[in-house]
């Protein structure tokens, strides 16, 4: 299968891999997606006071479009605040990256992930304040 | 060096030079380029005798006697001609036939429409080296039992199916018993003296000779019966009809002749750089070689990287052309029918790649081949969730996954 210029480039340097401490109250994890479906994302987010990501990170497992798709969203949520990040849709994404109809999953994973991790935030401050 | 390296001789094999030396003396004006049918000039005569010379020399590769060779366009179309053939020229003694889950597609396939047809098809379940024994063809059998189809070979692990074994127990039972050698030939020594096996499918491409060719091994004592699946003009003693491909089978025949020869050395060499690769591998965590350690062919290895997802690590190794499952199947997104058939679970299965090695593979592209799948099998590792969950000591089985 052939792979846009874009997936390569952020599966060959992927942005923002690695793993912060999801004890961290101010530090929101989503983990979506199965071993046995082929791809899992763990997606975390570092908020500041004022509500904005100054950090993102992530970790796949999947195909080369996954990668990418993780990656880019990490690139795209650090700066914004928690509500500007979840206004990111799969489709945004999907166009980025010219993700082939197959592969459009990876995309909505994402979406999923961001979702997931910006609720995981949500929860740990609502229930501490 | 030259790149990409491949590495996916049980997909298909480079035409060895010299049979297209051969092939293109079969083509031309100036060549030999007669119908083997034709009976009343020097054309056709010559045509003939190229393509009974080719025969001959299959048919000496295996010890058979070359009018049990019947030339076809391939393993595929051998593979239908066995089963179908077989069972509807039998179908008064019986309407059951067993093969097994690991079978190629063009096996399963046809016991597949055989079921639309009336049959009842039993297909055997391997244990977790791959392996189908005797023992379970055995209990197996029926009283209407009338086909027992099992490949030699299993394209996707490499084991070896023990057809000496398995022939014992249908001969005295008067089962026919097919075998599917397409991955075989070339590997393994074969002797149709000896085996007591009835119909055996081959394949050109597999053994350094063009696609398009290969053979149906059909015995003549006890006789085998089949009937046709192409008809026509009565070709191949009516088993076949259609104008042989001279050229094609030329090329067979060569492959088969070099094999003859070169089959010993072939396999040493496939093995020793199999195990050259294993042993650049050493030291690597979670690395899993599928299907029997003992029971398999040189040559072929099928590994699985836990952790890592298959498809991107196919993406990192772009100096290497491997495949992961059967290139049949590898079009689709699921993971490989055999590997699941081998109790492994999912993301083994998707995590899993399969190197073979054949005659023109050099123990420099096994280096580079080798370094680059440790490189990319690490780096994906630090990207994977999954690989931080399983160092940290989390035991991946119990956790509750967000399936999508």
């Amino acid at each position: 299968m052939a792979y846009s210029e874009k997936v390569i480039d952020h599966y060959e340097n992927p942005r923002n891999v690695g793993k912060m401490d999801d004890k961290d109250p101010s530090v929101g994890t989503g983990m979506v997606g199965a071993p046995a479906c082929g791809d899992v994302m763990r997606l975390q987010i570092k908020v500041d006071e004022t509500g904005v990501i100054e950090d993102a990170k992530f970790k796949t497992y999947g195909c080369g479009s996954a990668i990418a798709s993780s990656s880019l969203a990490t690139e795209w949520m650090k700066g914004r605040t928690l509500d500007e990040a979840a206004e990111i849709r799969n489709t945004q994404i999907a166009e980025e990256l010219a993700l082939p109809p197959v592969k459009i999953h990876c995309s909505v994973l994402a979406e999923d992930a961001i979702k997931a991790a910006i609720d995981d935030y949500r929860k740990k401050n609502d229930s501490a304040a | 060096m030259k790149l990409p390296i491949y590495l996916d001789y049980a997909a298909t094999t480079p035409v060895d030079p010299r049979v297209a030396e051969k092939m293109v003396q079969c083509l031309t004006n100036e060549g030999n380029f007669g119908n083997p049918a034709s009976r009343s000039h020097v054309f056709g005569w010559k045509a003939e005798e190229a393509s009974e010379n080719a025969r001959s020399q299959v048919a000496e590769l295996i010890n058979a006697d070359p009018r049990e060779i019947v030339w076809t366009s391939g393993a595929t179309e051998s593979d239908n001609l066995a089963i179908k053939g077989v069972a509807h020229f039998y179908k008064r003694n019986g309407k059951h036939i067993i093969t097994s889950k690991l079978e190629h597609k063009a096996v399963l396939d046809t016991c597949r429409q055989l079921e639309r047809e009336g049959y009842e098809v039993t297909y055997l379940e391997p244990g977790t080296d791959g392996i189908i024994t005797p023992e379970l063809v055995e209990g197996a059998l029926r009283e209407d039992t009338i086909l027992v189809s099992l490949m030699h070979v299993n394209n996707e692990i490499g084991t070896v199916t023990d057809i000496a074994a398995i022939g014992e127990i249908t001969r005295p039972r008067k089962i026919v018993f097919h075998v599917d050698a397409a991955q075989s030939l070339g590997r393994l020594p074969l002797d149709m003296n000896e085996l007591k096996v009835d119909l055996m499918s081959f394949s050109g491409h597999k053994v350094y000779g063009p696609k398009g060719i290969g053979a149906l091994y059909v015995r003549r004592k006890p006789r085998i019966r089949l009937e046709a699946q192409m008809h026509g003009g009565g070709h191949e003693r009516g088993m076949r009809s259609g104008t042989l491909a001279v050229h094609q089978i030329v090329g067979m025949g060569e492959a088969c002749a070099i094999l003859k020869n070169e089959l010993q050395a072939d396999a040493e060499r496939a093995e020793r750089l199999k195990q050259r690769f294993l042993g650049q591998l050493d030291g690597m965590e979670e690395v899993h070689i599928n299907g029997s350690a003992t029971q398999r062919v040189p040559g072929v290895l099928n590994v699985s990287f836990n952790f890592v997802e298959g498809e991107s690590l196919i993406m990192s190794l772009r100096d290497i052309a491997v495949s992961s499952g059967s290139a049949c199947t590898s079009a689709s997104l699921e993971p490989s029918y055999v590997l699941r058939a081998l109790g492994l679970n999912d993301e083994m299965a998707h995590s899993s790649l399969r190197f073979s090695f054949g005659r023109f593979t050099t123990e420099e592209e096994v280096d580079h081949a080798a370094a680059q799948v440790r490189a990319a099998v690490e780096k994906l590792r630090d990207l994977s969730p999954l690989w931080d969950m399983y160092k940290d000591g989390v035991d991946l089985s119990k956790v509750e996954w967000v399936a999508h």
